[in-house]
């Protein structure tokens, strides 16, 4: 009978969902640093054996899971067949094979059942330290940005390379953190094997040819009604960026076809000397996210889903070359929503978001005691939000990563991590723009070295000279401000100090409004008073 | 040897719309042994504990006993949940650490799903107006970086006065490592002020601002409500005649004591619920069965919670209210140790209603006791779940709850039309049939995100089903998941009372002592174990005569990881090579949860963060019992028209009274089986068959293979 089959089908496919889900969540659960075990700033997914991926976990993060859906076609087109064997794990941290830059490691374990190649698992993190000049933007070139790990084993037939963990011992400021994070890498891709053969066993599976022909097929219908739903044509969009010393301008066409979109960043400028530069995988992973935003929000995120969106550049800032420094990638990366939404919002109007913080505000601490002082030194990552833009009908989510999907770290499991002292944490008020729907708000952070010590910190803030821009007649959001608590300007960009004593204070960007603002209900108006969003300024 | 004590013992359970009460006269164990007596009576809000005085008087009437002969009183409610999803808690202040004035409305910074665009964030329980941030600081290892504004809290206490809040939370950083700040400032607060004030050290002492300041903040809302209710309880048993030991049952299944409860109330959420998810467990083990979803559905709300090898999932963090198609992160976290389970506003007191676009909705607001459905006749206009049982036929309206409530189906209908049926054109009974397959069809898409996040196949499961509105519902769930089994036991409408009952007399006494094995003095663990030993063993005394069983844990992981896996312990007393033991059982158990323990960091510390010792009182072993299948038919005396899903029309059922049925009678569907406490729907796609124990077992006529 079609449908009981067809239900089997579904109820397979949320297993597989699930059996990733698990895969995501052990990460989480054995991790050593926080951007992995606090953040989520992951993904697992898992494969079938040409490559071609089968479900993603809902845990993780976009720039993740659609570069990782590329990347394991890389490690199967260089590691043979024939060298595959039973307990492997193999591993990179190549920006053009990889995710887009040095830090992430990404994990592919190939899953044998029966002595059988069924399956592929791929995971990515963030791990704390790679080495090189530690993680900013000023790296001249992928050389200086860190230790490189080619496609290689990490452990064969269950057997760690010890060789490669003895590298990484040395080459590292956090060894203890970043090798444990290499084994709950590994452990999170056994954890899904186990429960993808518990499945084929208690189904009677042999492979998943059928079950991927099901999932790829059901998904490739959807979509292709939904793109055949859009208006065809094409649109341009530009956007400038702070970028490290002079502002970056990044441009995009949209071009909605009759079976799929296309995206071209032809015109945007060239290559950055500094570690701003974007790999074209996660460009593109950036651009497919937000175009399934509009197009297909609620179908799943596989290869099929993937393909089709197709992403074209020359070799520009959206598409760097090797040995580009690339350290920073996610700033532009995170921008390239915004970017794309611009041009949709031209074919859609009423229908799309304002611009919004975009990049997420990461900070990288270096502390160290202050000079002759007794203390510790530590390595201390921060993921922070700004606001999301203003949606139709919407205020937009005040502080919340948006295209990013990492969680902010909880300011007690951060302070665990090293002496600093995190003073401020909170909503920014007047940092919404206005309009019948206001931008999110930004927030506030300050930070300061612990007694007896002081920090470098490498800035990788955007949007701190040109504000996210309303939509539909909606005001701008608040630009983003760095500087000390006696009032030293700093930069957005690049490693800085603070001397023990002071804080450093970081106003995060608010997201842009909708709408024009003499429509903006007075109630909520009065609640935006009541509640301190707003403070200064006309009622 | 049982005592007095053990012999008459009282389990009553305030669900949002109905109050059960069971007594159990004789030893407990297995059914038969025991007799049991019920009553359902309806919740009463503004005085919860007349329900349960009420109840009491009926059941010591029929079982023939006095008040003055109960042993114990055990009681859980929903009342505290209820008053988180209804977000109708006190007016509450949250005091906390100045420049985290926002931990609560930032929560993650994340959105829980990855691609709307139209997100909404749940409100936080207390907005930002009466969120009040004092100076004072506590750094990471417990050390005052900034001493607390004693002034600003006086003065606080003053603005907290004026603008009568009814009560306070105190949430400041780092407090679960130095509580010395929270602490200070409860006590000027207290000076000043009269209402309960709640400590976030003391209520949930995990790292992690959101997750305490959350669970400290949902402590507070409740709380006056719940203490109030607790002491007026106590007194009024003890006026009554009921001079016993009170017991409450908590989130994780066990019991503490009232004046714990009335202090924590935030413990008692998932009470009432966890009192079922322990019958369910109870029942799946006398039945050998392994996988089972138990499915509770009562007036106000449905919960889901899946029960493996005869023990509910538990976890030590949960979520309640989620507000987005049940998904994970919509809701708000809430870190205590609990049964885990699933709850959805899907009860039979639901109200149904039409959205902007026209499409049936139901829940999660609810018609509760009081007004109650329109055809309780007590004044209730809007449309509820049972309003639309009834317009189908699945209840007789002049026998529900034993016919002390009598129901009247003209409003039933009136209220169905005039909210919902006229407005997009459908009369009563096509109305009532959309009602009832939203609200199904809601619970069967819970039940599989629950599965799923699990882990799960939920149609692998047999599902047991109880409280007074699952049975009418379960064999329509079961088709929508493909459930094949499902058990609906005796005592189905009271089932949480009884699993009172059934909760062992246990207690978890923990430590949170960092304890890195390189460092390990033997006779500072062995003290300290004891210690918890003796606490733990010393509560579980007071409830019981039995003898007491024991399990020490440790939970550990490698020292910069973030989160910790339980390892059992043998319950011995340490000695000299308990380092190079404990870091044996932790790597074979990190290599069972992760598959490769980590060898690569010569000298990577492990560290022990939290000890527990559990101690309960040991349970008498029960008989295994076999699902009958197969069974004699029962030619039924009497017939009346219930509405059929499948076929989508009225038609003839079959109407067998519970009470005449015995083992091994096979009842065909479509039917429904009717007595006092529920009514068991057995629709044309299944068969009942009773079990020796009295329970219904629904089968599914044809396989699917």
């Amino acid at each position: 009978m079609r449908d009981i089959g067809e239900i089997r089908m579904q109820v397979m496919w949320n297993r597989l969902i699930s059996v990733v889900e698990e895969q995501a969540l052990t990460l989480l659960r054995t991790a050593f640093s926080t951007s992995v075990r606090e953040s989520g700033d992951l993904s697992a997914g898992v494969f079938d054996p040409q490559g071609l991926m089968l479900a993603q976990a809902v845990t993780g993060t976009p720039g993740h899971v659609n570069t990782m859906a590329e990347a394991v076609l890389n490690f199967i087109r260089e590691i043979p067949r024939e060298a595959m064997y039973e307990g492997d794990t193999y591993v990179t941290n190549d920006p053009w094979k990889g995710t887009g830059h040095l830090h992430d490691i990404t994990m592919v374990s190939p899953s044998f059942r029966d002595g059988k190649l069924v399956a592929f698992f791929a995971c990515t993190a963030h791990v704390v330290d790679v080495g090189g000049r530690g993680f900013g933007a000023d790296g001249r070139s992928v050389y200086e940005e860190g230790i490189q790990i080619p496609i290689m084993k990490f452990a064969e037939r269950g057997e760690v390379n010890r060789d490669l963990t003895r590298i990484l011992q040395v080459n590292v400021r956090e060894p203890r953190q970043v090798i444990g994070d290499f084994y709950s890498l590994a452990s999170c891709n056994e954890v899904g094997h186990r429960r993808l053969v518990e499945m084929m066993d208690e189904i009677g599976l042999s492979s998943l040819a059928d079950l991927g022909t099901f999932i790829f097929s059901r998904t490739r219908e959807a979509m292709r009604d939904r793109i055949k739903s859009l208006p065809k044509g094409s649109w341009s969009n530009e956007l400038v960026t702070d970028g490290y010393d002079e502002p970056i301008k990044l441009m995009v066409k949209v071009a909605i076809l009759d079976e799929d979109v296309l995206v071209d960043f032809s015109g945007s400028d060239p290559m950055s000397r500094w570690g701003i530069n974007c790999p074209g995988i996660y460009s593109k992973a950036y651009a497919s996210y937000a175009l399934k935003c509009v197009v297909a929000p609620d179908i799943p995120n596989n290869a099929a889903s993937l393909s089709f969106f197709n992403v074209v550049s020359p070799v520009n800032v959206l598409n760097a070359m090797r040995p580009a420094p690339v350290a920073l990638r996610h700033i532009l990366g995170h921008l390239v929503p915004d970017l794309v939404f611009g041009a949709l919002a031209q074919a859609l109007p009423g229908k799309i978001l304002a611009e919004g913080a975009g990049a997420l505000w990461n900070i990288h601490i270096s502390v160290r005691p202050a000079a002759g002082r007794e203390g510790r030194r530590a390595e201390v990552l921060m993921f922070n939000s700004g606001g999301m833009g203003a949606r139709p009908g919407l205020d937009g989510l005040s502080a919340t990563a948006f295209p990013s999907g990492v969680h902010t770290m909880p300011a007690e499991a951060t302070e665990q991590t090293g002496p600093i002292v995190i003073w401020r944490k909170e909503l920014r008020p007047d940092s919404g723009g206005d309009g019948e729907f206001r931008g999110g708000l930004g927030q506030i952070i300050e930070i300061a070295p612990d007694d007896g010590h002081e920090f470098d910190f490498s800035a990788m803030f955007d949007r701190s000279q040109h504000a996210p821009k309303g939509r539909a007649g909606g005001k701008e959001g608040a630009a983003g401000i760095v500087r000390l608590d006696d009032g030293t300007k700093m930069r957005s960009k690049g490693w800085q100090h603070v001397p023990a004593g002071r804080r450093l204070v970081l106003e995060l960007p608010g997201g842009g409004g909708y709408g024009d603002r003499a429509n903006r209900s007075a109630a909520a108006r009065a609640e935006d008073r009541a509640r301190g969003y707003i403070v200064e300024g006309e009622v | 040897m049982t005592s007095a004590k053990d012999r008459i013992r009282l389990g009553a359970d305030i669900g949002g719309t109905f109050t059960d009460i069971v007594l159990a006269v004789g030893p407990s164990g297995d059914f038969g042994d025991e007799k049991i007596f019920s009553a359902k009576v309806l919740t009463n809000y503004s005085a919860p504990e007349q329900a349960i005085l009420d109840g009491i008087d009926i059941v010591i009437r029929e079982a023939g006993v006095d008040r003055s002969d109960i042993g114990v009183v055990i009681h859980g409610t929903t009342l505290a949940t209820n008053a988180l999803i209804e977000r109708r808690g006190a007016k509450t202040a949250l005091v906390t650490t100045s420049g985290f004035r926002d931990v609560i409305e930032m929560r993650t910074e994340n959105r829980f799903n990855q691609y709307d665009l139209n997100l909404r964030l749940p409100q936080p329980l207390i907005p930002r107006e009466h969120r009040f941030p004092v100076r004072g600081r506590i750094g990471a290892n417990g050390r005052e970086l900034e001493p607390l504004d004693e002034a600003g809290v006086e003065a606080l206490a003053a603005v907290i006065a004026e603008q009568a809040f009814e009560s306070v939370a105190i949430g400041f950083i780092h407090s679960y490592v130095n509580i010395r700040h929270e602490r200070r400032a409860q006590e000027i607060l207290s000076r000043k002020l009269s209402v309960p004030i709640s400590i976030s050290a003391e209520v949930s002492p995990q790292m992690r601002e959101f997750e305490r300041f959350n669970t400290v903040c949902a402590n507070a809302y409740v709380r006056p409500r719940m203490a109030t209710y607790l002491g007026r309880l106590r007194m009024r048993l003890k006026d009554i005649g009921v001079n016993c030991p009170v017991f409450m049952i908590h989130s994780g299944g066990g019991l503490i004591a009232v004046e714990t409860a009335a202090e924590f109330p935030v413990r008692l959420v998932e009470s009432g619920p966890a009192g079922g998810a322990i019958f369910a467990a109870d029942i799946a083990r006398r039945f050998g069965l392994e996988k089972v979803v138990s499915y509770d559905m009562g007036g106000t709300t449905a919960k889901i919670c899946l029960i493996e090898e005869f023990a509910p999932r538990t976890a030590r963090t949960f979520e309640v209210a989620r507000t987005y198609r049940f998904s994970r992160g919509s809701g708000m976290p809430i870190s205590i140790p609990v049964i885990e389970m699933i709850e959805i506003g899907a009860g039979g007191g639901s109200i149904a209603w039409l959205d902007t676009m026209g499409r049936i909705q139901t829940g999660p607001e609810s018609a509760g006791s009081e007004p109650g459905p329109a055809c309780y006749d007590r004044g209730g206009t809007w449309p509820a779940i049972t309003d639309a049982d009834l317009v189908l036929g699945k209840l007789d309206a002049d026998n529900f709850a034993g016919g002390k409530i009598r129901l009247n189906e003209g409003e039933a209908k009136r209220a169905i039309l005039k909210e919902v049926g006229d407005q997009i054109g459908l009369d009563a009974v096509a109305t009532a049939f959309g009602i009832c397959e939203v609200v199904d069809e809601n619970m069967a898409n819970a039940a599989r995100v629950h599965a799923v996040e699990s882990g799960k196949n939920i149609s692998e499961n047999v599902m047991i089903a109880f409280g007074g509105a699952a049975p009418l519902h379960a064999a329509r769930l079961c088709e929508k998941l493909g459930v094949e089994l499902c058990l609906v036991p005796r005592g189905a409408g009271v089932g949480s009372a009884i699993g009172f009952l059934k909760a062992p007399f246990g207690y978890e006494a923990l430590a949170s002592r960092f304890t890195r094995l390189s460092e390990f003095d033997v006779e500072v663990v062995n003290q300290m174990l004891a210690d918890l030993k003796e606490s733990a063993e010393r509560f579980v005394r007071a409830g019981t005569s039995r003898s007491i069983v024991r399990e020490v844990t440790a939970f550990m992981r490698y020292a910069g990881q973030g989160w910790e896996i339980p390892v059992l312990l043998p319950d011995v007393p340490f000695d000299a090579d308990a380092p190079v033991k404990l870091a044996d059982l932790f790597r074979d158990n990190y290599q069972r949860f992760f598959g490769r323990s980590i060898d690569a960091l010569d000298g990577l510390e492990i560290e022990v963060v939290t000890w527990s010792v559990k101690a309960m009182d040991e349970r008498p072993g029960v008989e295994r019992r076999e699902l009958l299948t197969k069974g004699r038919t029962v030619e039924p005396s009497s017939f009346r028209c219930v509405f059929d899903p499948a076929v989508g029309a009225m038609r003839r059922h079959s109407i067998v009274p519970r009470g005449l049925l015995v083992k091994g009678d096979l009842v065909v569907g479509p039917a429904v089986v009717v007595e006092d406490e529920t009514t068991t729907v057995v629709s044309s796609l299944f068969d009942a068959v009773v079990q020796n124990d009295g329970s219904i077992l629904l089968i599914r006529k044809v396989r699917n293979t």
